[in-house]
C-alpha cells in the first residue's frame, strides 16, 4: 500500500493553519478578530500561525485603519489555494487507500 | 494518520468554510411564526375591507397624510407594519436562541453582509410603493412588496441556507402573478407572505432546527 504521505503540505500539518485557510477559501478576506472567534484560540497563537503562512505565501495581509483603531485582513494566495486543494486531495486519496488496503 | 482522524479533519473544514462564509443561525420556526401572522393579518384586512362602508375611490392625484392614515388604506397599512414588526421580532428572539446553541455570533461578519443584502431592496422597495401610496396608486402595493422581498431573498441566500434564495423566487413569481390579476392582491399576498412562509419554515425546521 503506497500512501501519498509526500503529498500532503507540511505548512498544513498544524491543525490552526489548516482552519485558517479553510475559512480564506470561502471568502475574500477576513479580519483578525472574527478569526480569533471564529477558531477559538488565543492572539499569539493565532498570529504566530498567520506568520507561518505568511512566510509561505500562501496569505496575503492588509493593513488599514478603521477610524483610528488598525483593522488587519487576511486574503488567500492563488498559490495558497492551489496548495489547500492539494493537500485535501492527497488527504481524500488516503481515506480511499485505507479503505481499498 | 488513522482513517477517523483525517475524516474528522475534513468535516471540521466543511463546518468552519460553512459557518465563516454563511449565516446558518437562521430559525426555521420564526418562518412558521411570520407566515402565521401574516395570515391573521390577511384575515383582519380582508374583515376591514368587507365591513368598509366608504369606498376608496381610486384617485390619482395627491392625498394629504392625515386623509391617508385615516383612510382604509391607512389602516391596512397599520396591519401590514403590525405584521412586520412582529414577524422580524419573533426573527431576531428565535435567531438570538438558535446563534447561541450553533455558537455562531449573531452580530458577524455574516450576519451583517446577510442584512445589508436584505435591507437594501427592502429599503428601496418600500421607499418606492410609499411613494406610489401617496399618489393613489393601491394596486401597485400588494404585488411590489412581494417581489421586492423575493429580491431581497434571493441576494440574502448566498449568505445563508441555498432554500431562501427559491423562497425568493417564488415570492417574485406570485409577485409577478398577482400583478397581472388586480383585485386579487390580498389573495396573492395571503399566499406569498403567510403560506409561503409556513411551508419554507416547516421545511427548514425540521431540517436543520431539531
Amino acid at each position: 500500500m503506497k500512501v501519498p504521505f509526500e503529498k500532503l503540505d507540511k505548512a498544513f500539518e498544524n491543525r490552526l493553519r489548516l482552519q485558517i485557510m479553510s475559512v480564506l477559501m470561502v471568502n475574500d478576506r477576513y479580519d483578525f478578530n472574527s478569526l480569533k472567534e471564529l477558531l477559538d484560540t488565543t492572539d499569539g497563537n493565532l498570529a504566530s500561525h498567520l506568520k507561518g503562512l505568511e512566510k509561505e505565501e500562501y496569505i496575503m495581509v492588509h493593513k488599514t485603519f478603521l477610524g483610528r483603531k488598525p483593522n488587519t485582513t487576511y486574503e488567500a494566495t492563488d498559490k495558497g489555494k492551489t496548495a489547500f486543494k492539494q493537500h485535501l486531495d492527497a488527504l481524500e486519496k488516503l481515506i480511499k487507500q485505507q479503505k481499498s488496503g | 494518520m488513522e482513517e477517523k482522524e483525517i475524516k474528522d479533519e475534513l468535516a471540521s473544514i466543511r463546518s468552519l468554510m460553512e459557518r465563516s462564509s454563511k449565516f446558518i443561525s437562521l430559525s426555521g420556526l420564526s418562518g412558521i411564526l411570520a407566515g402565521i401572522y401574516a395570515l391573521i393579518g390577511a384575515v383582519a384586512a380582508y374583515y376591514l375591507i368587507t365591513t368598509n362602508t366608504s369606498r376608496v375611490y381610486p384617485y390619482h392625484g395627491y392625498y394629504s397624510f392625515d386623509h391617508l392614515f385615516n383612510s382604509l388604506v391607512g389602516q391596512l397599512l397599520i396591519i401590514a407594519i403590525v405584521v412586520f414588526v412582529a414577524s422580524v421580532g419573533t426573527g431576531i428572539i428565535l435567531t438570538n436562541r438558535k446563534a447561541k446553541i450553533k455558537e455562531q455570533a449573531i452580530w458577524g461578519s455574516t450576519s451583517k453582509a446577510l442584512l445589508f443584502n436584505m435591507a437594501t431592496p427592502l429599503i428601496a422597495g418600500g421607499l418606492l410603493m410609499f411613494i406610489f401610496l401617496v399618489h393613489g396608486y393601491y394596486g401597485i402595493v400588494g404585488p411590489s412588496s412581494l417581489v421586492f422581498y423575493g429580491l431581497a431573498l434571493v441576494g440574502a441566500g448566498n449568505f445563508t441556507f441555498t432554500m431562501v434564495k427559491y423562497l425568493g423566487l417564488c415570492e417574485i413569481a406570485i409577485g409577478l402573478i398577482a400583478a397581472c390579476l388586480p383585485g386579487y392582491g390580498l389573495l396573492f399576498w395571503a399566499i406569498g407572505f403567510g403560506l409561503l412562509h409556513i411551508i419554507y419554515g416547516s421545511m427548514m425546521y425540521f431540517k436543520y432546527d431539531r
